[in-house]
């Protein structure tokens, strides 16, 4: 479904300020901790979520988000579960869009169409796929778009003007500007550059620009939200699962609590970041 | 799955946008796209460069050591009391097997490219060797990911690899095997994008990797094609090849591929069986899916998660197969069939014992299926096998295997 994800923005340009993107691994360390985490999500402060699908091969992420996925998948974790987890959380919210993030070849085995009405059913907003560029569209970009799902491409630094137009053609709900070429966890790239990256991108197309990769700290979060949309946080959230596990990777009594914690800091540095206007 | 009308050429593939009928593609991140996109065009004009062309020729000859001897295996034709049996010797090249043709090729793309560093991912060790090998050559830098257990397995090559100057990465991620060190390599790729050149090993991975791979390895079978034409005056009847990712198999394969009589057969690696999990043979047991840039098929779960194979031969060790030969075997062109680990073993010590060579573990399955053929075919007839790689590598893992102490 669009509507909620342009619901989202509209407000948020209404109150001037960048989303936050809160990106966390379906499924770890375990569904019902996991489903916890997802719930507090809105009530820490996160506009959007990204629902992390695991899979065994994650070419390009770090190892904070490679065991994430290790620790859901020996949990149970199955792309059919993860859906579980939207609809489950679509029961006590309706208003928080939910974008589905991971690699192809788990969709491609469930069947492209069967998941996208699978997807719809569970109150999904959007897809961000990460081994589909704008060459592969016809494979899953197109038939979700028909569908209204939104397909959030990334753009990344070695991603030029020539071909922008082409990776923002089919593009929709919002652009994710990978600030840095590397896995997921790596360090924060230059805020200086991020501004320049983003208004080159907005250059190209009206969609709102969220900006990921390295953003780890409420000072972080409110550097590059005063350049961008929105602010995408993934590694420090699943770090911060990760830290609060027990010794054989259970849920620890704070997991869901701790999360919560960061992510109101994380909202903090967004407010602060205050964008004079959206345009 | 068999959509896909019967074409004119078996050789004209892949399309444009690097699909063999449903197979192949460009499934990678954003971060990669514009340098693939930069590969293809430099591999386009490389193609038609007589320069590259001459170079790559000189290179083939004087430090390769090609062409490579096409050998009749006198005793094991008379042992099998069948079929004539050829041997393609690629495992008297220069490193000791096929790896070094696509390593010349692409280590010169990469020259063109004006990229400074090198990274490869290896299984059995024989693509990094080639690989730190052509880098010290041209003076590069090179980094080789490989699975921390293979680098337990295969010490020799590993450090084969110091010695020519590499640095030798191991990866604990998964089994630790090819897969894993793949999925780091393109990790560091994504991350050094700007100045790395990604020497893949195979003929799989992102358009135009399989292609090019292939057409790097396609020496084989041109030479091969000439051979047997000029020591017996006419096509063999079949032609048979290991299959891991399959690029000695394809570069053997596809000079054959408009031959109508002649019967092409990949082997896979069948592992302690295919009843459960641990082998390697991705066409007999897999299914189609999408792993590392393009689409094949691959053992995975109901859930579309990659499945660690296993195999005796860590070459094999890799759970799927260049998207050529999946499109090959869905058109019915090429017949892919597996062979134990054991199995491979006993061929392993028949050709040591009847022809004075030591093969590799990979192509010992090629040679299996050959044992299990040769015997039920006219004295006329001809096998032609690629013997991919010599044997010395494995040594330790035989003499483990075989309870001999070295």
């Amino acid at each position: 479904m669009t509507v909620r994800m342009d619901n989202r923005f509209a407000a948020l340009k209404a109150e001037g300020r960048p989303a936050l993107v809160t990106y966390f691994m379906g499924g770890d360390p375990d569904f019902d901790t996991s489903l916890g985490i997802m719930k507090a999500l809105p009530g820490a402060g996160a506009d959007i979520i990204e629902l992390g699908m695991p899979f065994s091969d994650p070419m390009a992420d770090g190892p904070v988000i490679q065991m994430a996925g290790q620790r859901a998948l020996k949990a149970g974790q199955t792309l059919a579960r993860t859906l579980d987890l939207a609809r489950e959380f679509r029961k006590g919210d309706n208003e928080t869009p939910v974008v589905m993030m991971g690699y192809y070849n788990p969709i491609y085995v469930y069947g492209v169409e069967k998941f996208l009405d699978d997807a719809l059913a569970a109150g999904i907003d959007g897809l961000i796929i990460v081994d589909l560029p704008p060459e592969m569209d016809d494979e899953l970009c197109i038939p979700a778009l028909k569908k209204g799902i939104n397909f959030i491409r990334l753009a990344t630094p070695t991603t030029d003007d020539k071909r922008l137009p082409a990776v923002l053609k089919n593009t929709s709900g919002f652009v994710y500007y990978v600030s840095m070429t590397g896995i997921t966890g790596s360090a924060l790239p230059d805020p200086s550059l991020v501004s320049g990256a983003v208004n080159r991108i907005k250059g190209h197309t009206g969609l709102p620009v969220c900006v990921g990769f390295g953003v780890k700290t409420a000072d972080h979060a409110k550097a590059i939200g005063a350049a961008a949309d929105g602010v995408v946080v993934g590694t420090a959230i699943v770090a911060q699962i990760a830290g609060s596990l027990t010794k054989d990777g259970a849920a620890g009594p704070d997991t869901v609590a701790s999360v919560a914690t960061l992510v109101k800091g994380l909202a903090t540095g967004v407010r602060a970041a205050r964008l004079v206007a959206a345009e | 799955m068999n959509q896909t009308p019967k074409p004119n050429s078996f050789r004209s593939g892949p399309d444009e946008d690097g699909r063999f009928g449903i197979f192949g593609g460009r499934f990678v991140a954003e971060t990669l796209m514009p340098l693939i996109l930069d590969l293809q065009g430099e591999w386009e004009k490389a193609k038609n460069d007589p320069t590259f062309q001459q170079e790559l020729a000189e290179l083939g000859a004087h430090y390769i050591g090609r062409p490579s001897p096409l050998y009749f295996a006198e005793r094991l034709t008379e042992h099998l009391g069948g079929a004539r049996i050829y041997f393609k010797r690629e495992e008297l090249n220069h490193t000791g097997s096929h790896k070094i043709n696509n390593c010349i090729g692409q280590i010169l793309l990469a020259k063109r490219m004006g990229k400074t560093r090198i990274i490869a991912e290896t299984g059995a060790g024989q693509h990094g060797v080639a690989s730190a090998t052509v880098a010290a050559r041209f003076g590069f830098p090179c980094v080789v990911y490989m699975g921390a257990t293979d680098v337990e397995r295969q010490a020799p090559n590993v450090f084969r690899m110091k010695l020519l100057g590499a640095e030798v990465k191991p990866v604990t991620a998964g089994n630790g095997t090819l897969k894993d060190a793949m999925n780091e390599a393109l990790r560091d790729w994504v991350t050094n994008v700007e100045n790395t050149y990604y020497l893949i090993g195979t003929a799989a991975g992102p358009h135009p990797y399989p292609e090019l791979v292939r057409d790097f390895q396609s020496v084989i079978g041109k030479e091969a094609r000439e051979q047997i034409l000029e020591a017996e005056g006419r096509l063999p009847d079949m032609v048979v090849a290991a299959v891991g990712g399959g690029s000695n198999a394809i570069g053997i394969f596809h000079p054959f591929l408009d031959d109508e009589g002649v019967q092409i057969v990949g082997v896979e690696a069948g592992g302690r069986g295919l009843q459960g999990v641990e082998h390697c043979a991705s066409i007999t047991a897999g299914s189609p899916g999408v792993l590392h840039g393009n689409r094949t098929y691959l053992l995975q779960d109901h859930d579309g998660q990659i499945l660690e194979g296993h195999s005796v031969s860590a070459g094999l060790d890799y759970p799927g197969i260049g998207p050529e030969h999946s499109w090959l075997h869905d058109i019915g062109r090429a017949e892919y069939v597996p062979i134990m680990d054991q199995e491979a073993l006993d061929a392993f010590q028949v050709l040591t014992r009847l022809e004075g060579i030591i093969p590799a573990l990979e192509p010992s399955h090629a040679l299996a299926e050959v044992i299990k053929r040769a015997p039920k075919m006219r004295k006329d007839q001809i096998i032609l096998m690629n013997l991919s790689g010599r044997g010395d590598k494995d040594i330790f893992t035989v003499a483990k295997i075989l309870g001999m102490d070295m």
